[in-house]
């Protein structure tokens, strides 16, 4: 009879369980260590970012005082005084060039050119009292959402007593509201983060993404079908294998070097340009759709290709009519996954200048522009405190695209994967 | 069909060593082996034979827990060792492969040295206090598996590095350094050339002084050589069990008959 | 312009497709056996058209600009004698802007005329273009017309073309890598005609300031490009410090312990990991990263630097775990299950067979993952220009501030740029070591995972 319990003594055993059990322990740690760094990141930049979703604002009645905008010196004239004059309804007490300075401080820099455009495409408003509504300036907005604690003493603190005691006099007065950001979205950037917006940068990454597709996706299918279907066994496409490879691993910022002695240096490209970024974007995208391409054609299977050779099909009929259809879902999940790539690509953009400071959005690929990354980098780099919940926002922005991105390659891979 | 009586004396011992009884098997939905009872004898060896995918692979795995790797596959019924029940919770599957070897289809030494191949089992199951108890072990096991003379002066090449047919005998030699008291073996002919094949055969039936040995093989011709009794599986039913002589002379079922003879298969 | 050579392009080609079609369906119905179908005599014309005029037009448009640059400045030779090239680029970036209409003050008249004759000559190189693909096209069209006969092997014609097409995208693979080794040799070649090749490697000290005119002699800048890379170094190691363990481990439970519900979550936990953009990862390290070791440092009592290496390093070490990670468990998976069958048919735990065998058996796959990880970190550049720090100092200390040879190539080259200054060629020179430095780890990585799958398969 056998005890299938004694093989080997018993302390022996003890040992092999300790084994396992610490190979386990170690894995398992490891992969919490990953998990709890993948937290912290997101819940840092959604715990920092989540209020730059929303900016306050003030509202105040504006008597657009005809002695200081004169229709006929339109589009110049008194506007902050205008503005600083409704505020004084509500503080009499304040006088003084340096007061009023500070009082005006509330609006946004901004204000004032807000107002000038509603009364530029209106003249009639002059002489009327219309009601304004404007974004606060950074640190009162700061302090509306608790960024700036008034338990600090007032030495260190960026906004004074007298400020809070100004803030809060309006705020009782109903005239601070908290509404919804757009200006992240359709604001272009600016020096002063309570108007600066990601337009800009929208724009301008859609336009490198859009050149960074149209050049890469028929260059990286062409390259692949070529590799994959019809290269013969010989040095050349060893050549061109192994030049791909090494492609993939080769630093990002050298292809930012690259961009910028060929493209700017040699062929007189704008800097800046989202034609130059995005040429520069397909240079690197061009390996990673060339082996999602290569990978997707060779998962069809052969028995395809030999029934429609076996018919008198060319084998140019074969690939193009049969094989690449079938390959074609994980193509796109592949030319995908590189695009989503690409938009996060920062390094190669700022040597071509695409982190330069701009307030209007590009028309065309030629204009100067920033992208979605660069944009990050520039926030990042800004000295003002609410770029930093601004720097996060555009972060949560950026990753929204790309786990959209990644959610459609999933799809599509899902919905025309086939077992063959 | 198990108690039919012996004919032969070619058994040397009546021994149980496995008594299987309902055991079905499932991979996922599909039911891989449909209620198969079957006693194993010690210092016998019993040929699994069949067409392809009858289940004798999958029923082999079930006698020492292979199968459990496996994630989708799931194992009914009842299947004893010496009387224990091998799918008993208390059971450590870890510690019934080491009394249950097993020698695969495909040769597969690992990327050591062949001494390290056949000091592995040793090792892990601490059977060896010291070098030189290992190198004991070490010899004897290539000794059985009569691989000794051709491999003693290189022991410290690589266990890859051997031809196919010493791959194969290497297995078994790390299989038997575990000194198992059963040795399941997977078709383990079926990647080897007739020479191989033929000091393979040899070697198993040397084997069975020691061992209860269960063999999967797809030659008829191999099984009638080396094996005393034979089971015939057919779509994951257990057909004919017998003598092996009995089975291949005089088979009481149509279907072996037809499979001997080459009708299916 | 452009555009209209453009849409005289397209025009021709499909009066060409059309014309080619409607003969050879003529000559079908005239009884006569096609070799090839109708729609492959209007393609073969449409492509023999097409891809002749289009590399026209993108030769045009690529050498245009350097060309009528040149024409532009030899027509003001004169005033531009003796001017240093960065002031050449300044008239000339000021003519251009005359040209489009804007206009600063009151330019001298040589410039308005150099700005009239910019907007002739592009006038000029617009019409040229057109006629020229005008007239290329049309000689295209009559050719490939020609062709259409019953015998004519159309299909043949349009497959050689595509397959030609095809080879050309193959190629420019071969073109990025030698356009990347072509500008980054000659921008060095200028770099070490002003700074000695000797000074560069073995100098230790890294100073790139340069004069911001001509008479200032406070800083000559000084070019050893050692302690940049000992900064990279000290980067490298901490980030994989962190990662290799980490990716390790966490390979090995994914691939072998962990139930499938469980592997079914943490694996595309891992994979986001690996999607977030280093910028992010940049931002991260200065947001919470930093500060948390500073913090900690100083509790301790220790004098942290606020960019030390170990946050950038950390926050790279992060950044890398799933890179080896996946590359671990495609080695793994890569080991036959025989090898698997073989030691659990011995008796062995799966701890046992991991470690045992598993793992030494894949170690040629796992070396190579790391080691592209290692050009990976080398490379990495956001976070190192967010986190890292601009001053090179010769210091192996985790807690100091070092940099790295790609923040000096961002920092060098960021804000505008000539080409002449040793400056912004110290850029390239540092581009260039790091190009062959990654270059030789991943070829060698790279052989080793092709030799490891062989092996395998």
């Amino acid at each position: 009879m056998t005890d299938l319990s004694t093989h080997g003594t018993r302390s022996h055993l003890k040992r092999r369980n300790r084994h396992q059990m610490m190979v386990q322990g170690f894995g398992m740690a490891a992969i919490g260590f990953a998990a709890l760094m993948l937290f912290i990141l997101v819940s840092s930049l959604v715990s920092s970012g989540y209020k730059a979703f929303t900016q306050t604002h003030i509202t105040v009645e504006v008597f657009v005082d005809p002695a200081e905008i004169k229709p006929e010196r339109l589009p110049r004239g008194g506007f902050d005084d205008v503005l600083l004059a409704s505020l004084k309804g509500y503080f009499p007490d304040v006088s003084g060039r340096a007061d009023e300075k500070a009082l005006e401080g509330i609006f946004s820099n901004g204000a004032q050119f807000t107002l000038r455009d509603r009364i530029v495409a209106d003249p009639a408003l002059i002489g009327q009292t219309i009601s304004v509504t404007v974004p606060t300036s950074d640190p009162y907005d700061q302090l509306a959402k608790g960024l700036v604690k008034r338990d600090t003493p007032e030495t260190q603190r960026r906004v004074s007593d007298r400020e809070i005691d100004w803030f809060d006099t309006l705020d009782r007065a109903g005239a601070i509201s908290q509404p919804v950001n757009w200006g992240l979205i359709t604001n272009t950037d600016s020096r002063f983060p309570e108007l600066a917006g990601l337009k800009g940068a929208l724009v301008g990454s859609f336009w490198a993404l859009l050149v960074c597709f149209v050049i890469s996706f028929p260059l990286g299918i062409g390259a692949a079908i070529y590799l994959e279907e019809f290269a013969p066994r010989n040095k050349l496409s060893d050549l061109i294998e192994v030049n791909i490879n090494n492609l993939a691993a080769v630093p990002s910022v050298v292809f930012g070097l690259l961009a910028l002695a060929v493209f700017i240096g040699w062929f007189g490209l704008p800097r800046s340009a989202p034609l130059v970024g995005g040429m520069t974007l397909a240079l690197m995208t061009l390996p990673t759709i060339i082996i999602a391409t290569r990978a997707a054609l060779k998962a069809v299977p052969p028995s395809i290709r030999e029934a429609a050779l076996g018919v008198g099909a060319s084998k140019h009929q074969v690939v193009f009519g049969h094989v690449l259809p079938l390959a074609m879902p994980g193509i796109l999940t592949g030319t995908i996954i590189g695009l989503a790539q690409a938009l996060g690509e920062t390094a190669p953009l700022l040597l071509i200048g695409m982190n330069a400071f701009i307030t209007s959005a590009p028309d065309t690929p030629l204009d100067s522009a920033t992208a979605l990354p660069t944009q990050i980098f520039i926030w990042a780099d800004s000295p003002e405190r609410g770029f930093v919940s601004r720097t996060s926002a555009a972060i949560l922005v950026l990753l929204t695209f790309l786990i959209t991105m990644n959610a459609i390659a999933i799809y599509l891979r899902s919905k025309f994967e086939r077992k063959w | 069909m198990y108690d039919l009586p012996t004919l032969e004396n070619n058994v040397t011992t009546e021994t149980l060593k496995f008594t299987a009884r309902d055991v079905h098997v499932y991979y996922g939905e599909s039911e891989a082996i449909k209620g198969v009872d079957v006693d194993i004898l010690d210092n016998t060896v019993t040929a699994f034979i069949g067409p392809s995918g009858c289940g004798k692979s999958t029923f082999l795995r079930c006698l020492n827990r292979m199968n459990d790797t496996i994630p989708i596959c799931r194992v009914t019924g009842d299947i004893r060792l010496d009387g224990q029940d091998i799918y008993d919770r208390s059971i450590d599957p870890v510690q019934l492969r080491a009394k249950v070897g097993m020698v695969f289809q495909k040769p597969n030494p690992f990327p050591k040295s062949i001494y390290d191949n056949v000091a592995y089992g040793p090792r892990i199951h601490g059977l060896a206090n010291t070098r030189a108890d290992l190198d004991v072990i070490v010899e004897k096991s290539l000794r059985r598996a009569a691989l000794w003379n051709e491999v003693k002066d290189r022991l410290d090449t690589p266990g890859t590095g051997l031809s196919g047919g010493q791959q194969q005998r290497l297995c078994i030699a790390r299989a038997v350094a575990t000194q198992p008291e059963v040795l399941l073996m997977d078709e383990p002919c079926s990647a080897l050339d007739p020479i191989a094949t033929a000091q393979v055969e040899e070697l198993i039936d040397e084997l069975r002084q020691d061992y209860s040995v269960v063999i999967v093989t797809h030659s008829m011709q191999q099984a009638a050589r080396v094996s005393q009794k034979t089971a015939f599986f057919h779509l994951g039913h257990l057909v004919e069990f017998g003598e092996t002589s009995h089975i291949f002379t005089n088979p009481s079922d149509e279907r072996t008959e037809s499979y001997i003879t080459g009708r299916i298969g | 312009m452009t555009t209209a050579a453009f849409a005289c392009l397209m025009v021709i080609s499909l009066i060409g497709y059309i014309w080619n079609r409607q003969a050879a369906t003529a000559i079908r119905q005239d009884g006569a056996r096609l070799h090839s179908l109708v729609g492959f005599h209007g393609a073969y014309s449409l492509l023999v058209v097409l891809v002749p005029a289009l590399v026209l037009i993108l030769l045009w448009l690529l050498l245009q600009g350097p060309l009528i640059d040149a024409l532009l400045k030899s027509g003001i030779r004169t005033e531009l004698d003796g001017l240093g090239s960065g002031e050449v680029q300044l008239v000339v970036a000021e003519i251009k802007s005359i040209a489009r209409g804007v206009v600063f003050g009151t330019p001298e008249p040589w410039k308005m005329d150099a700005a009239q004759r910019l907007t002739d000559l592009q006038a000029r190189s617009g019409q040229m273009l057109l006629v020229l693909v005008a007239a290329l096209s049309l000689a295209l069209v009559l050719f490939s017309r020609r062709k259409v006969t019953a015998e004519f092997r159309a299909r043949h014609g349009v497959e050689r073309i595509i397959s030609g097409l095809m080879i050309g995208c193959s190629i420019v693979a071969i073109f990025v890598t030698l356009g990347i080794v072509a500008s980054l040799m000659f921008e060095t070649s200028k770099f070490f005609a002003k700074v000695s090749v000797i000074e560069f490697l073995f100098g230790t000290n890294w100073e790139p300031q340069i004069p911001l005119r001509e008479d200032q002699v406070a800083a000559e800048g000084a070019f050893g490009w050692l302690p940049v890379m000992i900064g990279t170094l000290v980067i490298t190691v901490i980030a994989l410090v962190i990662a290799v363990p980490v990716g390790l481990m966490s390979a090995i439970y994914l691939n072998e312990f962990a139930p499938r519900r469980f592997r079914a979550v943490a694996k595309p936990l891992l994979e986001i990991l690996a999607g977030v953009p280093t910028v992010v990862y940049g931002f991260f390290a200065i947001l919470v990263v930093a500060p948390a070791i500073r913090t900690f440092g100083q509790s301790l009592g220790l004098d942290v630097s606020p960019n030390t290496a170990l946050a950038a390093g950390g926050v790279m070490g992060i950044m890398l775990i799933p890179f080896i990670s996946s590359f671990a468990d495609d080695a793994l998976s890569a080991v036959p299950q025989s090898l698997r069958d073989g030691a659990l048919g011995l008796g062995a735990t799966r701890a046992e067979m991991m470690t045992s065998v598993l793992f030494p058996a894949a170690i040629p796959g796992i070396v190579g993952g790391v080691l592209l990880a290692v050009s990976r970190a080398i490379g990495e550049t956001m976070i190192v220009v967010m986190a890292a720090g601009l001053i090179a100092k010769m210091t192996l200390n985790p807690l100091d501030s070092v940099t790295t040879v790609t923040v000096q190539i961002v920092t060098l080259l960021i804000g505008d740029t000539s080409f002449d200054n040793p400056k912004t060629l110290a850029a390239f020179a540092l581009g260039m070591m790091l190009f062959i430095v990654t270059l030789i780890i991943n070829i060698f990585a790279l052989r080793i995972v092709r030799k490891y799958r062989e092996a395998y398969d």
